[in-house]
């Protein structure tokens, strides 16, 4: 067996915490460690420096304090193609996209991985909070052990194949455990705050984002019989549940996004958070991966996460025989959003995931939601 | 693995002899060479030794030696310096495509002020072409500026030959002397340049330390103000240290450059000869019989430039590409979009590799070999 000086692990270094202290395990395990940036998105910020240029520089004194080489690698171009295109055409077609989801899929998995393969890595390494684990001479990706990082949902797109040449070095350690590591070795990125959101539009306005790549079409605000209630900026700027930015006043509960009508440029609003509209019993989703793909069977029982940070719920699926599923769940659930991520899990163990693309109650296909 | 430095055109260490001026000038010749005491005496005096033996060393006179920040500040102050002072002469400035961005940025600058600048075109051979400076020099053209060697191929360019073609003509000729001057000896009275550029850290001497050879009859406005150093040229108080280093480095250059050039050619010629014979496929960036002892710079088909340079690193073999590279933003090298076009896979897929005194003879086939095994698996 070869000994851990002899295995080139090539982490992906993004100038946060998490893969900071992600690339300081390894080498604190022995490893040939070797940190690579890369650079998705350009950007510049109201100075007119690079975005990209700081956390680069914060790559450079966490490698230097671990002694590991970096490098920055450029993947504009692969991000523009695979995952900008993408979210634009999904935000298009009225849905709501997971970019982060295709960027594991597309560019930290696919593209990142190829590069690391090209400079003799055995394994890929990531700050995800997520964990692998061989089971039967099976390679299986489990949940991160801190309920509340656990990163799993975002990487449901990735195979056997992929996870037999990946090391998630946090999956064991609770955030806080993170932070403490990174604190206890004076890391430079020990105290830099977690980046939120959507990672090219960072902390900018998303709706003025959005607007300088796809045209605003304002229209109608109508409840689903009808009554007109207001005027709303362009379909593309809401999400299903939402109630923040309708601007409805009035008497009685508050008012929440329960659809779209695309061909009319409506947009559907109700009254009440549990609003019987944003509601469903069933869904079907596409794009649907299976991790282990011959572990699971035609139809079963599982839990199911609809989106980040949810608690799990109970649900049925069935394969179908073009690939995408049916999804039943055990109770209604609220505002399941075509474009969203549906994950499969089995106890600690994701099975996969796919992409929700209708919505069901009592049998009847929801149209009204976009 | 011993890791093996072939980049000696980005930078060399000091060499002994300059580490050791440099420490012991440091002590003795601290003093400000403006004071009017005697530490101050000293230091002056050892800078007026510098600048002799500077002078000396390429045939100018001890008061057409500017001391400057490096190569950097020299090709700025060349460029903008004489074209400010002589803005009410004409306004057009001559320059080639492949020149450093010392030079290159220089020259956009003075662009934005309202200067007209002319880009040479580069041929494949990696060389500009002295008839496209005659068809583009004009009455009121004011300084052509052209390297002697190129930096990212090594090719030396036809220096007499412009000098001959600006002989009758009022432009100054000014040439960046960085990468040549440690493997070609200068005369600048015999080659009729009016200046010239040259980097202490390029020749094994210290870094933040070069000069401009600027010819008596030169107009120059200063860049820098203050204290009118340099012949109210370059305010600044005068580094001493890096002189003394600068001028053990120039010596050196001059006394060993015959026996370095025979060193540094025979490292390059072993390491293309055991690249041969590891079939590794390549070819040469500009003309190698042209090429400047030190430098070659090789293209490797099917390649790519950056997981070319970090799999020579990761096997311990430094070598670099002309493209700037900033958190990942990657720019094909301007030098080689000049020789062959922007849609030439050369532009994409070449490193340079550059020897000197880190090197041996086995090192560089040992390099060599290395490389021939990551090609090996990438192609």
């Amino acid at each position: 067996m070869k000994e851990n000086k002899d295995i080139r692990v090539v982490i992906g270094m993004s100038g946060g915490v998490d893969s900071s202290v992600a690339a300081l395990l390894l080498k604190e395990q022995g490893y040939d460690v070797v940190g690579i940036f890369m650079k998705n998105w350009d950007d510049t910020d109201e100075f007119g420096v690079c975005t990209a240029t700081e956390d680069f520089e914060d790559v450079t004194r966490v490698a230097n304090q671990l002694d590991i080489p970096y490098y920055a690698v450029n993947f504009e171009k692969e991000y523009w193609d695979k995952v900008f295109t993408y979210f634009l055409e999904e935000y298009k077609a009225g849905r709501t996209p997971n970019p982060d989801v295709m960027c594991n899929k597309e560019i930290k998995f696919k593209a990142f991985m190829e590069h690391a393969m090209s400079l003799g890595a055995d394994f890929v390494a990531t700050g995800h909070y997520a964990r692998i684990a061989e089971k039967n001479g099976r390679v299986q990706m489990l949940r991160g052990v801190d309920d509340n990082k656990d990163q799993t949902y975002f990487l449901n797109q990735l195979s056997e194949d992929v996870l037999e040449k990946v090391m998630f070095p946090l999956g064991e350690l609770p955030k806080s455990e993170v932070r403490k590591i990174a604190a206890d070795h004076e890391l430079a990125t020990a105290n830099k705050k977690d980046s939120t959101g959507i990672c090219f539009i960072g902390e900018r306005n998303f709706k003025e984002f959005l607007s300088e790549y796809l045209p605003a079409r304002p229209g109608e605000m109508q409840t689903m019989d009808g009554i007109i209630k207001g005027k709303h900026d362009g379909l593309m700027y809401y999400t299903l549940g939402q109630r923040q930015g309708l601007g409805i006043g009035g008497p009685g509960e508050p008012w929440f996004v329960v659809g779209k009508n695309l061909k009319d440029n409506i947009l559907y609003v109700e009254q009440g958070y549990h609003n019987d509209y944003l509601y469903a019993d069933a869904l079907t989703a596409v794009d649907v991966n299976w991790i282990n793909p011959d572990l699971v069977g035609d139809a079963f029982t599982c839990t199911a996460k609809f989106r980040y940070r949810q608690k799990d719920s109970g649900v049925s699926v069935e394969k179908r025989a073009d690939g995408t599923v049916e999804v039943r769940f055990d109770n209604p659930e609220r505002a399941i959003t075509p474009g969203q991520s549906v994950v499969f899990y089995d106890g600690d163990t994701c099975l996969g995931g796919g992409t929700i693309d209708t919505i069901w109650k009592e049998g009847k296909m929801l149209d009204y939601v976009g | 693995m011993e890791a093996i430095y072939l980049d000696h055109a980005a930078t060399t260490p000091m060499s002994e002899e300059v580490k050791e001026t440099v420490c012991r000038e440091a002590d003795a010749y601290f003093g400000n060479p403006s004071s009017i005491h005697s530490f101050g005496r000293r230091a002056r005096k050892l800078l007026d030794e510098a600048r002799k033996v500077i002078a000396a060393s390429i045939h100018a006179s001890d008061r057409e030696i500017i001391f400057t920040s490096g190569g950097t500040e020299a090709d700025n102050m060349a460029l903008i310096g004489t074209a400010l002072a002589r803005r009410h002469e004409g306004r057009h400035i001559i320059t080639t495509a492949q020149e450093h961005h010392a030079v290159l940025h220089a020259a956009e600058h003075l662009e934005k002020q309202g200067f007209d600048v002319t880009y040479l075109p580069v041929y494949e051979n990696g060389k500009i072409s002295p008839a496209d400076l005659n068809a583009a020099l004009r009455p009121d053209t004011i300084v052509v500026s052209v390297m002697f060697a190129n930096n990212e191929t090594g090719v030396i360019q036809p220096i007499a030959e412009i000098a001959a073609l600006l002989r009758d003509h009022p432009a100054y000729f000014h040439t960046d002397a960085v990468q040549a001057f440690g493997s070609i000896d200068m005369d600048v009275r015999q080659l009729g340049v009016d200046l010239l550029s040259v980097s202490g850290h390029k020749i094994n001497g210290p870094k933040g330390i070069g000069f401009l050879y600027a010819a008596q009859h030169v107009k120059l406005e200063p860049l820098l103000f203050g204290g009118e150093q340099e012949r109210k040229r370059r305010s600044g108080t005068e580094n001493t240290t890096g002189a003394a280093g600068l001028v053990t480095a120039v010596k050196h250059a001059a006394e060993k450059r015959q026996a370095r050039a025979e060193a540094y050619g025979s490292y390059k010629e072993a390491f293309l000869n055991e690249l041969k014979a590891e079939n590794v496929a390549f070819s040469v960036n500009g003309l190698l019989e042209e090429t400047i002892p030190s430098t070659v710079n090789l293209s490797f088909p099917g390649t790519h430039v950056e997981q070319l340079l970090m799999n020579f690193d990761l096997a311990g073999v430094a070598a670099a590409s002309g493209s700037a590279c900033t958190a990942g933003s990657h720019e094909p090298s301007h030098v080689l979009v000049a020789m062959y076009g922007k849609e030439d896979t050369r532009t994409m897929n070449s490193v340079r590799f550059s020897f000197g005194i880190l090197n041996t003879l086995e090192q560089s086939q040992e390099a060599a070999r290395r490389i021939a095994k990551i090609i090996k698996r990438l192609v």
